[in-house]
């Protein structure tokens, strides 16, 4: 059963489409929909873009693999990305992944057995006078310790 | 000092248009276009000596006047609010708290050069932004400040919220454009300028998010009161985010021309646990890193940063005590750039990564004779080998980092480990 878009996603993806002056300019709001409705960008959800936005394959792959936050496989439910440039690296950073790393028992880039939580350190969120942090999905968490990165990290079910 | 940008962040509601038209907001709009014709407009921000606040601190009236008036082509504003540079996090406060400024300020430029189509592209991971600048969109569409024929005036004007999806290089305004065409995110080569031949080829003018939320303020209370702050080079108030080593850090407006030193101390409260400063970057990863000796006499400003051998860039201020191993900074620094390169051009993207590398290697205990050479004529050849300014941006500081502290960098090779920290 080839990939499509549900009947609502359709009506969502026609009116992004309607919105920019060249179709082609609707590519990530375009991957986002798919992202958001297959789970990830595997081969076919990327081959089922292409032939929506009437562009080759080959080059939704090259927009795919270029930016971090469109996955070419399945991620949990929480991603949990903790940041690692230099202002959160003086605040402490490293500990903070150290804590997630030995709570979770899982390395950088994987996920959790259950499917709850994959962990990735990624660069500067914009969020430097409140380091260390971390962004969970679309969540930020400021000011993180030790202490309460676990506390937050179990409130995520 | 009068607040500019910060006027309205801490009043209640202050992301709702009800709390921003209370407070003036949207009058410098009506003004404009009622009552202003685009020329004028321009020789207005021109007069204001507004310049860039995204880092290249480019004169924003001027930008404005190489976008051609008789083009059959339609024409673009982009306001960028892809910040990411690490350090920075005032561009993230406006959109959050003052959403429409942002708003008011796009329209405004998007009628200095006659443009109908105007984008707002923020960076991917600003979820809880973008849902703000949305609903913000919103308001300002059901008020009629957006949409056909605003205050009657006959001018239409639409503004699309787009998100980006991870990738530093979209701050830089022609990978942006790359990015918004529906592409990698992949600057162009200038000539010729976006002015001209921007997006989908069309005239096309990218400003910074803090730019953008000058404009009401300078239209409304006059190009000559925003001139009258600030210095002869650098005009008006600018934002600067501190973080690091610091009492309290956070977003500070300050006029330009204001001693270093003294925010630092003063404003910023100094650094903490009664440790002493060691070094500072001034304006963002990208920016050389300053010993805590060479602050005497810096003033806030594009010309003071410039004569101290760093810049200004982006504002982003990070702290850094005498705890602080400055080879791991660096190598902190060199891995991001590596990590953010986005492979177009050959001396970037294998540089960044072989600067990172050796970096990684000194700060390891690793490090052999020539190591820092070999980092510093790394540096030499991108710099100024590269598309994009990015190249630059990741040469600048691994060469400062060495150069400004070369004897901790030699005696972490010599000794084959840390002698500074144990963080």
């Amino acid at each position: 059963m080839a990939l499509e878009f549900s009947p609502e996603t359709h009506k969502k993806f026609d009116a992004i489409v309607g919105r920019y002056p060249k179709k082609e300019a609707a590519m990530l709001p375009v991957l986002y929909l798919a992202q958001e409705e297959f789970g990830y960008l595997g081969p076919e959800a990327i081959e089922y873009v292409a032939a929506i936005m009437d562009v080759p394959v080959a080059r939704v792959y090259g927009v795919v693999t270029f930016y971090t936050m469109l996955n070419m496989k399945p991620i949990g439910r929480h991603h949990t990305q903790v940041c690692r440039t230099l202002p959160c690296a003086l605040a402490g950073a490293e500990r903070i992944t150290a804590a997630i790393k030995a709570k979770l028992g899982i390395e950088l880039g994987e996920t959790t057995a259950d499917g709850r939580f994959t962990l990735s350190e990624v660069e500067c969120l914009a969020s430097c006078g409140t380091a260390p942090m971390m962004q969970v999905n679309d969540d930020y968490y400021e000011n993180l310790s030790e202490q309460n990165v676990g506390e937050i990290l179990d409130r995520l079910k | 000092m009068e607040k500019i940008l910060l006027r309205n962040v801490d009043a209640p509601d202050s992301h709702t248009i009800g709390a921003y038209r209370s407070r003036g907001g949207y009058r410098a709009l009506e003004k404009v276009v009622r009552e202003m014709s685009p020329e004028r407009l321009i020789d207005e921000i021109k007069a204001s000596g507004l310049r860039g606040r995204g880092g290249a601190g480019f004169p924003t009236g001027m930008k404005w006047g190489f976008v051609p008036k008789d083009s059959p082509k339609p024409k673009y504003v982009v306001c960028n609010a892809d910040e990411s540079e690490p350090g920075t996090f005032k561009d993230r406060l406006l959109i959050e708290k003052d959403p429409h400024s942002i708003i008011e300020g796009t329209i405004i430029a998007a009628y200095a050069i006659r443009s109908h189509t105007a984008f707002i592209y923020i960076r991917g991971e600003l979820s809880f932004g973008a849902k703000v600048l949305g609903r913000a969109i919103e308001e300002a569409v059901a008020a009629g400040y957006l949409g056909k024929n605003i205050f009657g005036a006959g001018y239409d004007i639409d503004l699309i919220l787009h998100r980006g999806a991870g990738a530093y290089i979209c701050g830089e305004e022609t990978g942006l454009l790359s990015s918004l065409e529906g592409g990698k995110g992949w600057p162009k080569v200038k000539p010729p300028f976006p002015a001209t031949h921007g997006l989908f080829g069309c005239p096309t003018v990218v400003n910074n998010v803090e730019t953008l939320a000058s404009l009401p303020w300078i239209v409304e209370r006059g190009a000559a009161r925003y001139a009258a702050i600030g210095t002869e080079k650098s005009k008006g108030t600018k934002l600067f985010s501190v973080s690091g080593h610091i009492r309290k850090p956070g977003v500070y407006e300050v006029d330009m021309g204001y001693p270093f030193k003294k925010f630092l101390e003063e404003d910023c409260g100094g650094v903490p646990n009664g440790k002493k400063l060691k070094g500072v970057i001034p304006g963002g990863a990208s920016m050389p890193v300053l010993r805590a000796d060479e602050l005497d006499g810096v003033t806030m400003d594009y010309e003071s940063f410039q004569a101290a051998g760093t810049l200004l860039g982006s504002g982003g201020v990070i702290v850094m005590d005498e705890s602080t191993c400055m080879v791991r900074s660096a190598w902190n620094i060199s891995r991001f750039f590596a990590h953010e390169s986005c492979g177009q051009c050959s001396p970037c993207r294998e540089g960044c990564h072989w600067m990172e590398k050796i970096f990684r290697r000194v700060e390891r205990g690793e490090g052999k004779a020539g190591d820092l050479e070999l980092i510093l004529s790394v540096s030499g050849n991108i710099m100024g080998n590269t598309i994009c300014p990015f190249g630059d941006a990741a040469a600048m500081p691994a060469a400062a980092f060495i150069k400004k502290f070369r004897p901790e960098f030699d005696a972490h090779i010599a000794q084959k480990k840390c002698t500074v920290s144990a963080s």
